[in-house]
């Protein structure tokens, strides 16, 4: 069921209303029976998979529970023992939650692995050796990747003990299958969803008219810009040999408009359906193209996948014993060096992580690796970067501030293009041409409808943009809670344009969000 | 309360509004070439009191005159049709029609006996898009869609000719509230003409029984008559293509006896007719031009009147004969003009509509 099809809005409708209608005590058993259908929509496999996951967390989450609870008795029953008593105690009791929560991430996160991974491993194999395997057909549930994080979060949370282990099985499932974030995130912590998800409140008329809103936007964002964008960038993409130097540019410019619009327009119909229906879900994104730094854009963009691979990934890697070992061995020979060795690892084994998270393909492994080493160079050089703008007066002037934001629009651009392009290669033949064979003739002779874009089309996406940089402004200076009035002719406005210039019908390949298939 | 409730209730109001606006703007106008579009919705703004009802495809609308008929006989009457109009869009259209009126002769063209299934989106809103909303549209949209579309994008046709805007014309501003008549009584008049030539040789079929679903319709139709008191009559018009094959004409002569039905296989009677392809057709046979068509009617209208008893209506009441002297007189200035054209140019340049 796709966020842009009839039949979601259909059914977003009735949930909506019936959510709405129930009593609020009731809400979240028919907000799990109407993530069920969503899901069992996707197909029954797809619905089991999804069971087997919610089953294995609820086991390994009791388990850890009832170990915290019995650490918990034992320490307090047990005040006047040795102190070394109770601490070999907690540390047996630790590494029997470790087994618990390994176990359990190994399977979940192993299934995963295998479903993304075993097709690829094995054409790899098959072209490193000559061999025919033929790669099983594996089942490939809808935003496998996000539910399994958000669960694995949970498993992690309980371990550590930051939340208490769900005793109602019905409950966790709703935490793992929520529908509006199943398809593309965010990824949210059972800290802050369990709040609201489970809330016997009445859902305030605020929130479900500013939800409504939100699902405007989304829907603005999706089908008059994204979809309308992509068909040029997938010709670009499709022929790099005929669509080279300017075109490429043009191409991986459209590409980061097409995919802010895309992404950003889901997770506001996430955002905007949760909220109609009274919970809150973590925001994603925060302006990401206004970033100065790549490391500043990572914290705007997809930040729900940044905090997790930070809290669940960074920092246990940070302070884990092979590379505190390192630090210690790097400390031997230079003290900063000793300081940074460790964090430098971390970040590149996370982003590495990180493009693997995102699909089996080198394209994505580069595409990490990229990114880690850009924010690692960034940080290695930050001390040069200080003492140049100390020289010259730079640091803080807003044309600097502009030039950086800029520089980083195009760098983190580049770096997506691996997102586009089919092969890694390729994608360094693409950005090569930039340099190597811009002829900005051809563009300007040929110019959008080279692309498949009319004149209407791009005065559309141009408009639809502008749009775009007008409503955020208005967010920002906080206007939004100025007029109802002017809120509720603003969305419907934005509705009747989406309506009448959205690419959706006949004509257009409209449908999947970009982030459906990470 | 409810002055927290003027405001949304004002915006939707306005919204809806202006929605309205925005679809009828962005909807084809059918005024500026597929005039069929506009056939089955010019149905509604008529007066409902019809002895026949014909009901069928384009072997209908340009091949028979209701205007012939009612000159010459006191028939009054009407066709309900659309281009390539299938067995299970008539059947809704005739129940929508029964819901308006009674008439003593229902004519079916049994041409669209030869599709059994959805055959193009294009021809489903030619016909789907004219129809007014009632249960009968929702059937006719959803025994019709073909793969691909939308139930929703008949309720709400903006969904669907959105993208429209591309393409807007001056026709579209001039005929926002509304466009000019381009039938008579579901007739739409061709005074020119284009012979027929060699017709293509008919394509073996690997199959020439009709379909269960297009018979499972007929069915249905003729029990429709039989509930509300009208006569079938089943039709095959005389047009030189599509092919009639022998084994349908066997079918439908099966079909009408077994039922207890009369049927008319009008090509097989061209020449009693006295129908000249070389004169009475305006594209090579396909379809009658308005001499052809008249040709027909003077034929049927007085087997109409014989086998069915109907009565001649004119100088039965003053407003229905004034109802039918404005329509002739249409009519009349209908053909006068693309005579005209005709006559001026070689061919019809302007005078399309009826009015």
């Amino acid at each position: 069921m796709l966020f842009t099809s009839y039949t979601f809005l259909l059914f977003l409708a009735v949930v909506l209303t019936a959510c709405w209608l129930c009593p609020p005590r009731f809400r979240w058993r028919l907000t799990l029976a109407a993530s069920v259908v969503f899901y069992a929509w996707l197909g029954w496999s797809s619905l089991a998979y999804l069971a087997v996951t919610v089953a294995l967390a609820y086991v390994a989450g009791r388990l850890m529970g009832r170990l915290h609870a019995q650490r918990e008795a034992f320490l307090s029953a047990s005040a006047d023992r040795p102190r070394e008593e109770r601490r070999a105690y907690s540390k047996r009791n630790e590494a029997a939650r470790r087994r618990v929560l390994a176990a359990c991430l190994t399977l979940i996160l192993g299934a995963l692995l295998a479903v993304k991974y075993t097709a690829w491993a094995v054409g790899g194999a098959n072209a490193l050796f000559g061999t025919g395997l033929a790669a099983p057909r594996l089942l490939m549930p809808m935003g496998v990747s996000f539910f399994t994080f958000q669960t694995a979060g949970y498993l992690i949370d309980v371990y550590r003990g930051a939340v208490k282990a769900e005793r109602g099985a019905a409950r966790l499932a709703l935490f793992c299958s929520f529908f509006p974030q199943m398809v593309q995130g965010p990824i949210s912590r059972w800290g802050d969803l369990s709040q609201t998800l489970f809330s016997a409140d009445k859902i305030n008329s605020g929130d479900f008219f500013a939800g409504i809103q939100r699902i405007v936007l989304g829907f603005f964002k999706k089908l008059v810009i994204a979809d309308r964008l992509l068909a040029a960038v997938r010709t670009v993409t499709a022929d790099p040999e005929t669509y080279h130097g300017a075109y490429a540019a043009l191409g991986i410019l459209l590409y980061a408009v097409t995919l802010y619009a895309d992404f950003t327009g889901g997770i506001d119909i996430a955002l905007g359906a949760a909220r109609a229906m009274g919970v809150r879900l973590a925001e994603n994104f925060d302006r990401p193209f206004a970033a100065a730094s790549a490391a500043e854009y990572w914290r705007r963009w997809h930040i729900t996948m940044g905090t997790w691979f930070r809290d669940y990934l960074f920092y246990p890697l940070s302070a884990s014993r092979p590379l505190t070992r390192l630090s210690r061995w790097a400390r031997g020979k230079n003290a900063a060096a000793g300081r940074r060795v460790p964090v430098y690892a971390a970040t590149l084994t996370v982003w590495l992580a990180t493009g693997a998270w995102h699909g089996a393909s080198w394209n994505f492994w580069v595409w990490g690796l990229a990114n880690g080493l850009v924010i690692v160079l960034s940080e290695e050089c930050a001390p040069l970067y200080k003492r140049f703008h100390a020289r010259f007066g730079l640091g803080k002037t807003a044309a600097y501030r502009a030039f950086a934001v800029v520089r980083t629009f195009c760098l983190m651009s580049l770096i997506r293009s691996l997102d586009i392009y089919d092969g890694v290669g390729t994608t360094f033949r693409a950005i090569g041409s930039i340099v190597t064979r811009f002829d900005a003739g051809n563009v300007i002779n040929g110019g959008f409808s080279a692309l498949g874009l009319t004149a209407g089309d791009a005065a559309v996406a141009a408009g639809a943009v502008l749009v775009l940089l007008v409503w955020g402004r208005r967010g920002r200076d906080g206007t939004r809670e100025t007029s109802a009035a002017l809120q509720t002719a603003l969305t419907l406005a934005l509705l009747m344009v989406t309506l009448v210039f959205g690419a959706y019908g006949p004509g257009y390949d409209a449908g999947q969000f970009i982030y459906n298939r990470f | 309360m409810v002055r927290r409730m003027v405001l949304p209730v004002a915006a939707a109001a306005a919204f809806i509004l202006l929605l309205a606006a925005v679809q009828r703007l962005l909807m084809p106008k059918y005024m500026d070439g597929v005039y069929e579009g506009r056939l089955v919705a010019e149905y509604y703004s008529e007066e409902k009191f019809h002895d026949v009802i014909f009901i069928g495809d384009c072997e209908l609308y340009e091949n028979v005159s209701p205007a012939a008929l009612w000159e010459g006989f006191g028939i009054p009457s009407y066709i309900r049709g659309s281009a390539q109009q299938l067995v299970w869009q008539s059947y809704y259209l005739l129940e929508e029609t029964l819901q308006y009126e009674t008439p003593g002769v229902v004519v079916f063209s049994v041409l669209a006996m030869m599709y059994d299934t959805p055959q193009s989106e294009a021809y489903n809103r030619l016909h789907a898009d004219g129809m007014r909303l009632s249960p009968q549209k929702l059937k006719t949209v959803g025994a019709s869609m073909t793969e691909g579309e939308a139930w929703i994008t008949y309720l709400l046709p903006l969904l669907r000719y959105h993208d429209r805007w591309r393409e807007l014309s001056r026709a579209d501003l001039a005929y926002f509230w509304g466009g000019r008549r381009v039938s008579h009584n579901g007739f739409m008049v061709r005074a020119d003409v284009r012979p027929a030539g060699p017709m293509p040789v008919p394509p073996k079929l690997p199959d020439y029984r009709f379909g269960e679903n297009a018979y499972a319709y007929l069915d249905k139709i003729a029990d429709l008559c039989e509930q509300n008191g009208a006569v079938l009559l089943l039709v095959k018009a005389p047009s030189l293509y599509p092919h009639w094959y022998e084994p349908w004409d066997g079918q439908m002569a099966e079909y009408a006896a077994a039922r207890g039905l009369e049927y008319l296989n009008l090509l097989a009677l061209s020449d009693e007719i006295g129908l000249d392809f070389q004169t009475d057709t305006y594209n090579g046979g396909l379809h009658l031009n308005v001499w052809g068509a008249e040709k027909l009617s003077a034929y049927l209208g007085p087997f109409l009147r014989e086998r069915y008893a109907l009565p001649d209506r004119r100088g039965e009441d003053a407003a229905l004969d004034a109802r039918w002297a404005a329509k002739l007189a249409a009519y009349q200035a209908q053909k006068d003009a693309q005579r005209r054209e005709i006559e001026e140019h070689g061919k019809i340049v302007t005078a399309f509509f009826a009015d």
